[in-house]
């Protein structure tokens, strides 16, 4: 176990490593640059600009100077927001972001397993069938339907609650992001563990248990509830870092100030040192993540070897 | 750091409710929760306090004032402005802002020479009065002396000598270095080129008081011109002692009616009055809340549920239900701007002038005001708006004709040029994508297609791409929109010179560029301006589609927005909120 | 019959030999069909989908109109002339410039449908394949699977778009190439860890022992032990992929105006679903009427493919 984490903090270096050169050289394939401009600005000043921002150095070097930057912890100032760097915008909006994600990815498990769960035990029965309607709604409702529609209900019409702000994570102005966020995850969870249940329910092992007359709820909770989860658990690790990084559309819709909508503003900004230091915190969730999914593998099955 | 401590402890703030998620949950999910609920709330939970409340806050002191000291209105106890600001500002240094919503929170946080009057007319600000002597060339402004810093302090015209220095110094990389340049400003030229030290700059302070401009280039309109941000003070004292960081709350020192209260990145940033500000007395708002909200759906959501006291925009597919529920609220001011389709005139098909006069005619401009935009949007057939301030406005003779008279001219021109049902005209049409711009694309290339027979096909860019196939010339026809930097004709007319950097067409035209040099030393330069509009008329370098509007709603408890301000430029500082 | 069962342990097989199906020697395909056919709800969809097929190939002839075209008639009045109605024959109702969206949606369901189904083959097919190699082979092979895999779901896929766009232009055949590229790579993760674990039954285990080619272990008795969760994923992927088609059309590649998509609709719907509820209603109920259908299909697919369960 330990050997392994160790192994796997070495292996991050060189992936995190290929991450920024991939997405390095793809940023700067992509036509037009961070001050690319409606309105056109003469030459002489686009260059002071640029030298500011080291961007009129050859491309080579651009990358080596980063790439030390980054090793020292130095993500670099953000083209797009100019009075921030790019530490500090990742500071300010991830914390925000992994809270909201943090509730949401609590619900996605207790209510997708639990519901998952439900309809794999009532199989074609109406338990079931409610669930699995219910899922399936919920995955077709896609959080920029699902987003607004909320703010419709409980804030314009009911005024139940706020449309949006942050106001230090007060729970009024977190359960719509929260809902908007978990819905669709609650959706798909539930979906592939009810699928995975049933199959784990009908194996071999489990006939052999219900033959010797244990009771059917030890039977789920002590053997089948533990290999059901493995595909759920490979679905989760990267969901995982999708939920806890938030998404645009909710920091847009409630003005949450999450790391989410640095994403996609910060590519069409061609913000290229707020991206790729987005990028780095994903991969090393991404990694960090990828790790707690194969220690989790082992204890759901113990036979499980790297 | 001030912004992120204070985060930190908001993020804090919900310390009860994290710690009993710990509690009630086992196993796994404790292990991930509180995984990334650390990463987030070790930091803060030490120094927690008042000042968390106070950043989370925006709750204001109780009004001063319980009625209008002038029109005796009933005013609100709590007097919090909330604004819907559309995106979160590229900067808040007054030489570093290159967008509207940085400008709107700008104008708030600073004060220069001028300011822009509810019409749109130059009004003194921190200038009292200006001349100009030697043909133009020289312009000596006298400033109040009653000018206040945040932290005290006089504003001086040493401070807008430093602003105006740091505005074309290449070490701060402003983007609106060309503004200064443009104002024909002794040197600027050179110190972005780096041919010459910023000190040179033709700027200077004889006294604290006085602040004289000596231009390589005469110009008759440099007050109108101070009134944007790129001429604001900046103050000195600040930018040394915290550098880039300068522009944090706590560390900001300005010389306008607010000062930077809290910023919080995405979600709102909030200015309160400042105490020294000259006419601190007469000011009613207390604090403004700025929030940046992207997608004009949810800021009109916002705004429904009584959240916003106004937006800064309207989207377009609810335009028509609002007219209908809500009419009062609804705000649309003419606006310096100009919407419209260039032309790459070096490529064919529209190298031929028959070819861009037929498309221009058959825009049916009244279906797309009326039924499209619906904001209010007067009809364009010409480069320059009306409510541009001192202009001549003139219409070209096709703005008389009716629409099928028009389509019918456009027809016969292409036919002349060489176009039938055999032989359609074919083209592509760029637009960046938004829903405003897609709409008419789509109504605009669908006209087209139905008069002319032409086969459009219409492609939507992401935004950087688009801009960088418009600069570069790779373009057929594509979506342009043209907003006036200050109120004075030739911000338009500057546009299709053969020199300016935004004529993406490529269209070129010396006397055109002649008459717009003379005008700039011209007592009149009306003449000049409309001769060259006409020359637009002959040429059709682009397609003008509409006059803009902006367009927002403002609830009615929110008195005093400009209206009638074309420049869109809104002084929080000139309204308040009623009781009811 | 044997190669498919998941815990065909001694005991097991013993009643596996005894069982009907095998006695009587029927193929496997034969078998899987029959119990498919037993499936309604499976056998209803499939009927279903084929008619969304026929709606979007053949829909634009039961009405008047075009994708494209502007009823100017009734564009000054939206609000009312715009709302879904037989006599008008909008029957879908107008886009708030005066489009028919009966006529979109139609169009609209070629490009989703084929973005949805495709976008899930390519999940299904390379996803499988890379997920069970990389867990049945294990090693550093697949640490360095993994890590690749790390490195593309990290990677901003945005500015691969942007630049797909900027060097080819658009095309529709680059949507593909876009949704393939990231629809595969948690189908991959789901499938390795399946295969983590099959991996050390019994079964594979003597299958290794006795020297069969580690290829043919992977095809003939990983792969078709996973299959359950892979189908049960890739009918969730089927709308991800059809929703996600329109984030790619807004950056520029993609469906163009006048040609749109499910998506495209359900964004725009979700702009003005307060005044023009229906802008969103319709391309939503085609979205969830497919998944559906692909839902219970998957289900059939199934239960026909799996043998344990007779």
């Amino acid at each position: 176990m330990f050997s392994f984490i160790i192994r796997r903090l070495l292996v991050a270096v060189p992936t995190v490593l290929a991450l920024i050169t991939v997405s390095f050289v793809l940023m700067h394939a992509a036509p037009g640059g961070p001050f690319t401009n409606e309105r056109n600005v003469p030459e002489a000043v686009m260059e002071n600009i640029e030298a500011k921002y080291n961007l009129d150095k050859p491309l080579w070097q651009q990358y080596f100077i980063y790439v030390g930057n980054v090793a020292q912890g130095d993500l670099g100032p953000s083209f797009r927001y100019k009075d921030f760097t790019v530490n500090e915008l990742i500071e300010s909006s991830f914390p925000r972001s992994a809270y909201i994600g943090a509730w949401s990815f609590l619900f996605v498990m207790v209510f997708g397993v639990g519901l998952g769960v439900l309809a794999a035990l009532k199989q074609n029965r109406w338990p079931d069938y409610t669930v699995m309607t219910a899922a399936m709604t919920g995955v077709v409702f896609p959080n920029f339907v699902m987003a607004p529609l909320l703010v419709l209900l409980f804030a314009v019409t009911l005024r139940w609650l706020p449309a949006g702000g942050w106001e230090g994570g007060q729970v009024e102005y977190l359960v719509m992001p929260i809902i908007a966020m978990a819905t669709s995850y609650i959706a798909q969870v539930a979906r592939i563990t009810r699928s995975s249940m049933i199959e784990t329910l009908r194996s071999p092992f489990i006939r052999t248990a219900r033959a010797k007359g244990i009771p059917r709820h030890k039977i789920v909770l002590r053997h089948a509830l533990k290999p059901a989860l493995i595909p759920v658990v490979s679905y989760l690790g990267p969901a995982f870092v999708g939920i806890i990084t938030g998404s645009v559309i909710i920091d847009q819709v409630f003005s949450t100030g999450g790391i989410g909508q640095h994403f996609v503003n910060g590519a069409i900004n061609r913000d290229y040192s707020l991206i790729l230091g987005i990028t780095i915190l994903v991969g090393i969730l991404t990694i960090m993540f990828n790790a707690v999914v194969d220690i989790l593998y082992t204890w759901l099955d113990p036979r499980v070897r790297y | 750091m001030t912004l992120i401590n204070q985060q930190r402890k908001i993020v804090q703030r919900r310390g009860p409710s994290g710690s009993g998620i710990r509690h009630s949950v086992q196993g796994v999910l404790v292990l991930l929760v509180t995984l990334a609920l650390a990463a987030c709330s070790e930091e803060g939970e030490k120094k927690a306090g008042d000042e968390a409340l106070a950043a989370a806050d925006i709750r204001a002191p109780e009004a001063r004032f319980q009625e209008h000291p002038e029109s005796g209105e009933r005013l609100a106890r709590k007097q919090v402005l909330v604004r819907g600001n559309a995106s979160e500002p590229a900067s808040l240094d007054p030489q570093l802002v290159e967008d509207t919503v940085g400008g709107a929170i700008v104008v708030d946080l600073f004060e220069g020479l001028t300011r822009s009057g509810p019409d749109g007319d130059t009004e003194p600000a921190l200038a009292k009065s200006w001349v100009s002597s030697d043909n133009n060339l020289t312009w000596t402004f006298h400033l109040r002396e009653d000018g206040r810093w945040s932290d005290g302090t006089g504003v001086t015209a040493h401070d807008f000598v430093y602003g105006w220095r740091r505005a074309v110094d290449p070490k701060v990389g402003s983007n609106y270095a060309y503004y200064i340049e443009s104002a024909g400003v002794a040197n600027a030229g050179e110190i972005i080129a780096g041919d010459k030290p910023s000190e040179t700059l033709g700027v200077r302070a004889p006294d604290d008081f006085t602040l004289e401009v000596s231009l390589d280039q005469p110009i008759t309109y440099l007050p109108d011109m101070t009134v944007h941000y790129t001429m604001f003070p900046a103050p000195r004292q600040a930018i040394e002692a915290h550098g880039a960081d300068w522009t944090r709350p706590g560390n900001m020192v300005s010389n306008g009616a607010y000062l930077l209260h809290t910023w919080h990145l995405g979600e709102k940033l909030v200015t309160a009055r400042n105490p020294y500000y000259r006419e601190d007395d007469q000011t009613i708002i207390d604090r403004v809340v700025y929030v940046p909200i992207e997608s004009a759906s949810a800021e009109l959501q916002r705004y429904a549920s009584g959240e916003l006291h106004m937006t800064s925009t309207v989207p377009v597919s609810q335009m028509a239900r609002l007219k209908k529920e809500r009419p009062d609220e609804l705000v649309m001011a003419p606006s310096i701007a100009t919407y419209m389709y260039t032309f790459n005139v070096n490529r064919p098909p529209f190298d031929d002038v028959r070819v861009r006069r037929a498309l221009t005619y058959a825009i049916d401009r009244n279906i797309i005001v009326s039924y499209i935009t619906r904001g209010e949007q007067m009809p364009a057939f010409s480069l320059t708006p009306p409510y541009v301030s001192g202009f001549d406005f003139r219409q070209p003779e096709y703005a008389t004709w009716s629409q099928p008279e028009r389509d019918e001219a456009a027809r016969q021109e292409l036919r002349k040029a060489g176009y039938t049902k055999d032989n359609p005209l074919e083209f592509e049409l760029l637009y960046n994508t938004d829903e405003s711009h897609k709409a008419l694309a789509i109504v605009i290339s669908q006209m087209w297609k139905e008069k002319l027979g032409a086969n459009v096909t219409i492609s939507n860019l992401e935004w950087k791409t688009f801009l960088s196939q418009k600069q570069a010339g790779n373009f057929g026809m594509a979506r342009h929109g043209w907003k006036g930097d200050y109120n004075e004709a030739s911000t338009f007319l500057t546009l299709l010179t053969s020199d300016s950097g935004n004529n993406d067409g490529g269209w070129s035209n010396p006397e055109y560029d002649q008459l717009l040099l003379d005008a700039r030393s011209s007592k009149d330069p009306n003449p000049y301006y409309v001769r060259a509009e006409e020359i637009l008329w002959q040429e059709f370098p682009v397609a003008p589609v509409y006059f803009n509007t902006t367009v927002a709603l403002v609830s009615p408890m929110l008195k005093g927005y400009p209206e009638n301000n074309p420049r869109n430029i809104i002084y929080s500082k000139d309204m308040y909120i009623t009781a009811d | 019959m044997l190669f498919s069962d998941k815990h065909a342990g001694m005991g097991e097989l013993a009643d596996t030999l005894a069982d009907d199906a095998y006695t009587e020697g029927r193929s496997l395909w034969r078998d899987a069909r029959r119990r498919f056919m037993q499936h309604r709800a499976a056998v209803a969809s499939l009927v279903v989908l084929a008619l969304l097929l026929i709606f979007a190939a053949f829909g634009q002839h039961l009405s008047p109109w075009d994708n494209e075209s502007i009823d100017w008639a009734s564009l000054p009045n939206l609000d009312e002339d715009g709302v879904p109605s037989l006599a008008s024959q909008h029957y879908f109702g107008l886009d708030p410039i005066g489009r028919d969206l009966y006529q979109r949606t139609v169009q609209g369901s070629r490009i989703s449908l084929m973005v949805g189904v495709l976008g899930a083959l390519t999940a299904v097919i390379i996803g499988t394949l890379y997920g069970a190699i990389s867990g049945y082979v294990g090693g550093r092979i697949d640490a360095i699977m993994m890590r690749t895999l790390e490195v593309l779901s990290a990677f901003p896929f945005m500015f691969l778009v942007i630049v797909l766009m900027a060097v080819f232009g658009r095309n529709v055949l680059l949507i593909f190439i876009a949704i393939g590229a990231v629809s595969w790579l948690n189908m991959a993760r789901i499938v390795r860890g399946q295969t983590l674990s099959l991996k050390r039954k019994e079964y594979i285990e003597a299958a290794m022992a006795v020297g069969v080619h580690p290829f043919l272990i992977v095809m003939r008795h990983i792969v078709p032990n996973v299959l359950g969760v892979v189908i049960v994923y890739a009918t969730l992927l089927v709308p991800e992929m059809i929703l996600f088609e329109s984030f790619i059309s807004f950056l520029g590649l993609g469906v163009s105006e006048p040609y749109t998509s499910w998506g495209a609709l359900i964004s725009e719907g979700a702009d003005a679903m307060w005044t023009a509820p229906w802008t969103l209603i319709f391309p939503m109920l085609m979205l969830v009427l497919t998944l559906f259908c692909f839902n219970f299909l998957g289900d059939g697919l199934r239960d026909a493919l799996d043998p344990k369960d007779r």
